[in-house]
């Protein structure tokens, strides 16, 4: 009585769980983790004998878990290297003028399947060279649309330290894009 | 006058929060004038929609599978929790 159908929502729900998961955290072991901490949370849930729609239930109950290892990867470096170095960090983009160092480009945007594929794979790669909790917040933000409030309660960081996260992950990343498949 | 360093930072706050009269106005000046920059905010709006459409590529990739592994363990996981309950 006690768990009616988990195990055939383990088998019909786990392998999109686990996608979901991997679309935003990008790191298989920390998706499985918390596609198993969703399904724990699910038995031990007083309502979890009256779902009807139990994939978009449990789907719920992995954002929020999501959103915990983003919050835990992004607050151990929010304290330390965070505030820091800004400046320092930003300032490899332009010159003392502030003018561009490498000059963003026109960018042809890939129109058929397989550019799509070979942009995509750039993409993915160059997401991997940012550093971790920039990469992180950066899913947050763009991957899940998370509000940049929620982000900054969440994440408990200031909304100043929030833009400056993203601004430097977007330069990065743009200028790594650049270099990797319009180099190509 | 704003630099490409100030402006780009203000399109990349641009897509996190609303920007003041005064910064899309100076912002609006510099674009006129700043094909850079042009191509700053084109790219940012680029990266946005690809990698939207990455994560839903991998999320809709039906060939990816949660390794069985980790399926077994979670099983075993339930089991051992109902058990207790």
């Amino acid at each position: 009585m006690t768990t009616p159908n988990i195990h055939s929502w383990l088998e019909q729900h786990s392998d999109y769980l686990y996608r979901f998961a991997l679309a935003r955290l990008r790191d298989p072991h920390l998706a499985e983790d918390v596609v198993q901490e969703t399904f724990l949370a699910a038995i031990k849930s007083p309502s979890f004998a009256e779902q009807s729609a139990p994939r978009t239930w449990l789907t719920g109950i992995l954002k929020h878990k999501i959103i915990d290892v983003m919050r835990k990867n992004v607050r151990e470096i929010a304290a330390s290297d965070l505030i820091d170095d800004d400046d320092a960090n930003v300032d490899d983009f332009f010159d003392d003028a502030g003018h561009w160092t490498d000059k963003p480009l026109k960018w042809d945007m890939p129109e058929n399947a397989l550019e799509q594929k070979q942009f995509l794979g750039v993409l993915q790669s160059c997401m991997d060279k940012l550093p971790a909790k920039s990469a992180q917040i950066f899913m947050l933000r763009d991957v899940q649309e998370t509000d940049n409030e929620e982000i900054c309660k969440e994440l408990n960081i200031s909304p100043t330290n929030a833009w400056v996260m993203l601004y430097r992950a977007r330069l990065g990343l743009r200028k790594c894009l650049e270099i990797n498949w319009l180099g190509s | 006058m704003l630099s490409c360093k100030d402006a780009s930072q203000i399109i990349s706050q641009s897509l996190d929060r609303q920007l003041t009269m005064r910064e899309r106005f100076a912002l609006k000046l510099h674009l006129l004038i700043c094909k850079y920059c042009q191509q700053f905010s084109q790219q940012m709006t680029a990266m946005h929609v690809a990698l939207k459409s990455a994560a839903s590529a991998i999320e809709n990739d039906d060939t990816i599978k949660m390794p069985a592994n980790a399926k077994k363990r979670i099983t075993d996981l339930i089991a051992a929790n109902s058990a207790q309950s």
